[in-house]
């Protein structure tokens, strides 16, 4: 472990640390704009500047590793000095370059308040402009919806060129010209095609670029910051809302190095145009085709008496992909006391199922995991749409040289090699016989990592796919002491929390395929839709159905009657992600008008029953969660599972597997929710990701 | 003055035969074998004691460079790269090199890999260098078919020579840049550490070479170190190239020693300054990027690294810039100014801010229009860039600046005064422009 002497005091840091951390840690503040702990080091900004002893010119800390320092003649430690006048001078020489060309429009720069380059200024910078010539001027850039360039303000530190290459992995962004003329650019002026490309907004150090859907809106310092934790994928990135006077104004990420270490999806930080459009803000009830606004009582009233006139065998329930345990519970209690079998939290059909083992369930190998695997099979899964920010940790171990990426289904860009070993289930037996290269690259691996996405989890034959992954599994050694390698991909936030609490079909109920078929044939009497849009893709006929929600979307299209809850910066809950990782979320604003938090409209529906639930309020609805379901107390912890489900799976016997090619996990990323289908942002979005053949033409839905 | 028998480039003009046969004549690839069978340890010994300093301008000691390299391979493969990328204004030598005396470089080529054990020598040539890149790859291929070099070749040291095109750009002669252009991405320099002898091209140990330096080293292992060493003063030794150009009578690129009077220099190979010697304003000795050095202390210089640094200038590429009385030296240092600010990279800030603000001041200077507090202004700023770059191009725009404002801050301050007398004498009030 080197020691330094870093304006005197004494330190010893761990070896390959940079000049720049070690004076960190010694307490001494260095003011950098290119220098990013998560990206690559460029040195290029040369604010980091620092004396050392012995060396002719001062030295940018961010680049130089201490290994690299020389010891003194006696073999005293290495001397850094950051707050010697030459070391000041060289400061204010490099801030005063960085501003002569950079506008001085900070009065109408969004970055204002949160913007690197002005707080630097104010603490290393001069007090006057010695600059007499013209300001250099550069052409914006449109690349996208998403982002709003002001190229004139760009210091050219390239963070976003080395985020956008190594950690998105799509090399769209790059820095062309020389000299004052570089200029950062797409090369076409084309969008940029990343689910990560917010990102950069939050890297640029100034306000070359900005969030364009939140430009000119707000100053962050009137914003109202929530911290709270995503659901637009199952991953649960955590995030903070920022709203004002009841609305969300955007969105930004918070660091969990577990999860999304600081990194969101564009979807995740766009969504909020989402919020406010297409909104449930009454109770509604169909009359003669039409729906006609309603009071609570009313609505609720109607619904009772249709759910304890409906047969219970003829009765069903669906959950959604962005409820909240909370609800999830309650309509399980709701359903418990009517007896009703028909429950199903998994609306796009998976088989995954709890009845199985916990195991069989989750993404065992945890997040973290992933930077340790050696070897990642992903069997209809496409980590780059299921869960981008996922898939940003697999490119980073990937691009480190330490794993291998093998695909059975469909071959798609995941902005990383992989090798494409077949596109049908069938072809999983390439792997047992060692017919193709990525079998003995499983083989060879420590720690092999299978990913089970929910291509491989639906239709015919899925539960073959099941025991087939796992016995590949078993064979690999995945599942050992210390690792366990077998891991479900979720794309829904509510699925593991859903399948935690059971909301599954009972003894002889039905599935969600199940309960659709016999709605379209009027074999259904009732239909009760906690936010569950995704299955409908038609007429239900007679079949009577409640929709909660929060948006109107396809499940408030056919309701009878619907009942307006929150959307998830509207109220208090928890969710659990792929890893089995309760975490909480945080209520933001409030719902609109007369819409409630959809634990107590549920609450109220069992008052309406004559069957009220237990609890008066969130507390107490938790205190019952926690005694009946131990693992959603334990916030932010993952209880590891049991690894012998897992075995038991892959003992069983298994016919034939399918010889259908897989479908693509996703068909459009942007669009995979109510929110989304409401967001104007993320339309645009997904009408630049479609190639220009495929463009809707408007004549047909 | 040196003796014609100690001339190492005995075709620079290009007088004699330039093929191999015409080479051969003239010493060329005569006991190659003899000094690759003594092994890598005398070669660079050897070439240590000559006192050879590198001739790319900075003037490291190129027997201590080579010996940078790992003794053992761990596994990577050795590079020898030689920059002939040779872009600094003023300068012209590499050039008369490659296209005249072509063989001394390919056999110093294979004796340098040799000493550093690399088998592979890419040779980095100036973009605009065209018919010369034409000569030099002529003279490697007439080596390949006498198997002078090659797989198998008579020497016994398997060498491989590749001749690389750059694009023209400056930068690519810094020798990280040149690496990165090399390799195919965009000439940037490299933050260092890690130097290139530990980690150069594709990542593997990289010595990257002059022409010049490359060249004279069969001569010096020919002759041996110690004549080599016996010529010029100490610590300055041998022989080097000079290209004269300006304001005398007769420009040349001519074989000296080191260490020579400027005086002798000018008078024996370029039939003196235009005008005669009362005429002369200023000299750049060493290639647009060391400062000038006013007329009355040039006169009793020599023309070696310690004695121009002791000037505060520098030798460079001893590409000597002559300035007579009708130049104007800040138009001059303006025009240097441009070249920089047209060169830089753009990535780092100093240099990408700095040499367009220098440039921008410098041209109102020239007219006098500017405030005599800019003058102390502009050098700060040409303080602010040196030794705060990434590459030494910061300090190459920076020291033209301070020489023009440390020796001719009276002409500056004239200018402004005769300019703020009469502001609109020629009739044109400037706007000011916007950057390109």
């Amino acid at each position: 472990m080197p020691k330094l002497n870093i304006n005197g005091t004494e330190i010893e840091v761990e070896n390959g640390t940079t000049v720049l951390q070690a004076c960190e840690q010694a307490g001494y503040e260095i003011p950098r704009f290119c220098y990013h702990e998560r990206l690559s080091i460029a040195g290029n900004c040369r604010m980091c500047l620092v004396d050392v002893k012995g060396m002719p010119k001062p030295i940018a800390s961010c680049a130089m590793s201490v290994n690299d320092l020389r010891p003194g003649p006696e073999g005293e430690p290495p001397e850094i000095n950051t707050i010697t006048a030459p070391v000041k001078k060289a400061r204010e020489g490099v801030m005063e370059f960085l501003l002569i060309n950079h506008p001085l429009d900070c009065p109408i720069c969004d970055q204002g308040g949160e913007c690197d380059l002005q707080d630097q200024a104010m603490a290393y910078g001069d007090n006057s402009s010695r600059y007499d010539e013209n300001k250099r001027a550069v052409e914006d850039k449109n690349i996208g919806p998403l982002i709003k360039t002001h190229m004139t303000r760009c210091i050219h530190c390239t963070r976003c060129v080395r985020f956008m290459t190594e950690i998105a992995g799509v090399e769209e962004l790059g820095l062309i010209g020389r000299g004052e003329d570089a200029e950062i650019t797409t090369y076409l002026e084309k969008g940029i095609t990343s689910e990560l490309s917010g990102n950069v907004i939050d890297l640029c150090p100034v306000g070359a670029l900005t969030s364009k859907p939140f430009a000119f809106t707000a100053r962050p310092w009137e914003l109202n910051k929530t911290e709270s934790v995503d659901v637009m994928d199952a991953v649960g990135s955590n995030i903070r809302v920022d709203s004002r006077s009841g609305e969300v104004l955007r969105i930004m990420p918070r660091n969990n190095d577990s999860i999304n270490e600081e990194w969101i999806s564009d979807k995740t930080r766009f969504i909020w145009d989402g919020l406010r459009t297409k909104r449930l803000d009454r109770p509604y009830i169909r009359e003669d085709e039409d729906l006609r606004e309603a009071s609570w009582d009313e609505a609720l009233a109607l619904v009772a008496s249709k759910m304890t006139e409906a047969l219970p065998r003829k009765s069903a329930m669906i959950v959604g992909d962005m409820a909240t345990v909370e609800e999830i519970y309650a309509l399980k209690l709701i359903a418990d006391s009517l007896d009703w079998k028909n429950i199903d939290c998994r609306q796009d059909g998976t088989i995954v199922n709890p009845n199985l083992g916990r195991a069989t369930t989750l993404f065992n190998s945890t997040i973290e995991g992933i930077d340790q695997a050696d070897a990642i099979l992903l069997f209809g899964a496409n980590p780059r749409y299921d869960a981008p920010v996922l898939n940003a940790r697999i490119r980073g171990r990937w691009a480190a040289g330490k794993v291998k990426v093998g695909i059975i289904g469909a071959n798609e860009d995941l902005t990383y090699e992989a090798e494409h070993i077949g596109t049908s289930p069938a072809d999983l037996s390439k792997l047992d016989h060692g017919s193709s290269g990525f079998a003995e690259v499983m083989r060879n691996a420590e720690f092999p990592m299978i990913i089970i996405g929910s291509a491989a989890l639906k239709g015919e034959g899925a539960i073959n796919n099941l025991i087939a992954a796992a016995k590949l599994a078993k064979g690999y050694g995945a599942l050992k002491q210390g690792w366990n390698g077998f891991n479900i991909m979720h794309q829904s936030a509510s699925r593991v929390a859903g399948l935690e609490i059971g909301f599954v079909p009972g003894d002889g109920g039905q599935s969600t395929t199940e309960i659709m078929h016999n709605a379209k044939n009027d074999q259904l009497e009732f239909l009760y839709l906690l936010g569950a849009d995704e299955m409908i893709t038609g007429d239900l006929g007679n079949t009577f159905v409640v929709y909660q929600g929060s948006h109107g979307d396809k499940g408030a299209a056919i309701a009878d009657v619907i009942l307006p809850g929150s959307a998830y910066t509207e109220k208090n809950g928890t969710f659990m992600n792929l890893e089995g990782r309760p975490q909480h979320i945080n209520r933001a604003i409030f719902p609109p008008n007369e819409a409630k938090e959809d634990w107590a409209i549920l609450r109220a529906l069992s008052a309406a029953l004559e069957n009220p639930l237990s609890f008066n309020n969130l507390a107490q609805l938790r205190v019952e969660l926690y005694k009946s379901n131990p693992r959603f107390a334990a916030l932010n912890q993952i209880e590891p599972a049991d690894q012998q489900e897992i075995i038991r799976l892959a003992s069983r016997e298994i016919n034939n597997l399918s010889e259908i090619p897989l479908e693509p996990s996703m068909s459009d990323f942007y669009s995979t929710n109510p929110i989304a289908r409401a967001s104007k942002v993320m339309a645009e979005m997904s009408a630049m990701k479609t190639p220009l053949t495929e463009k809707a033409t408007g004549t047909h839905d | 003055m040196l003796q014609d028998k100690d001339r190492i480039f005995t075709n620079i003009y290009g007088m004699r035969d330039v093929g191999l046969e015409g080479a051969r004549k003239r010493g060329s690839w005569d006991s190659t074998k003899y000094f690759i069978d003594k092994g890598r340890d005398w070669v660079i010994d050897e070439v240590k004691s000559s006192g050879l300093r590198g001739r790319g301008g900075a003037g490291f000691p190129t027997g201590l460079k080579w010996s940078f390299m790992p003794k053992e391979s761990d596994g990577r493969p050795h590079y020898l790269v030689i920059n002939a990328d040779e872009s600094e204004p003023g300068t012209c030598k590499d050039r008369d090199i490659l296209r005249n005396d072509p063989h001394h470089l390919v056999e110093g080529a294979l004796l340098a890999s040799f000493a550093m054990a690399a088998h592979t020598c890419y040779i980095y040539v100036r973009g605009e260098f065209i018919r010369e890149r034409e000569a030099l790859q002529r003279a490697i291929d007439e080596a390949y078919d006498a198997r002078l070099i090659g797989k198998n070749n008579i020497h016994g040291w398997d060498f491989d020579c590749y001749v690389h095109h750059g694009a023209g750009a400056y930068i690519c002669g810094e020798e990280t840049a040149l690496l990165e252009s090399l390799e195919g991405k965009k000439g940037q320099p490299r933050l260092k550490p890690p130097f290139p002898a530990n980690v150069g091209l594709y990542g593997a140990p990289t010595t990257v070479n002059n022409v010049e330096s490359i060249a004279v080293t069969p001569t010096i292992l020919r002759r041996g170190g110690s004549w080599f060493s016996g010529l010029g003063k100490p610590n300055n030794t041998g022989t080097k190239l000079f290209c004269v150009s300006g304001h005398i009578n007769t420009p040349c690129t001519v074989e000296e020693e080191m260490g020579i009077p400027f005086k002798e220099l000018i008078d024996k190979h370029c039939g003196g300054i235009r005008g005669g010697w009362d005429n002369l304003l200023a000299v750049i000795p060493g290639g647009s990027s060391v400062p000038c050095v006013p007329a009355d202390q040039m006169m009793d210089a020599t023309m070696d690294f310690d004695c121009l640094s002791g000037l505060k200038s520098g030798l460079g590429t001893a590409a000597v810039i002559v300035m007579d009385k009708s130049t104007d030296m800040i138009a001059a240092i303006a025009r240097l100014a441009y070249f920089y600010k047209h060169e830089s990279c753009g990535q780092c800030t100093p240099c990408r801010e700095g040499t367009g603000w220098m440039w921008r001041v410098l041209e109102r200077m020239v007219k006098g229009e500017a405030t005599k507090k800019e003058i102390d202004m502009l050098f700060e700023v040409s303080k602010q860039v040196e030794g705060h770059t990434i590459c030494a191009l910061g300090d190459a725009a920076a020291w033209p600046v301070q020489g023009l404002i440390r020796h001719f801050r009276h002409t500056i301050e004239e200018r402004i005064d005769q300019y703020a007398a009469n502001p609109k004498e020629d009739g044109i009030v400037d706007e000011p422009v916007a950057a390109e």
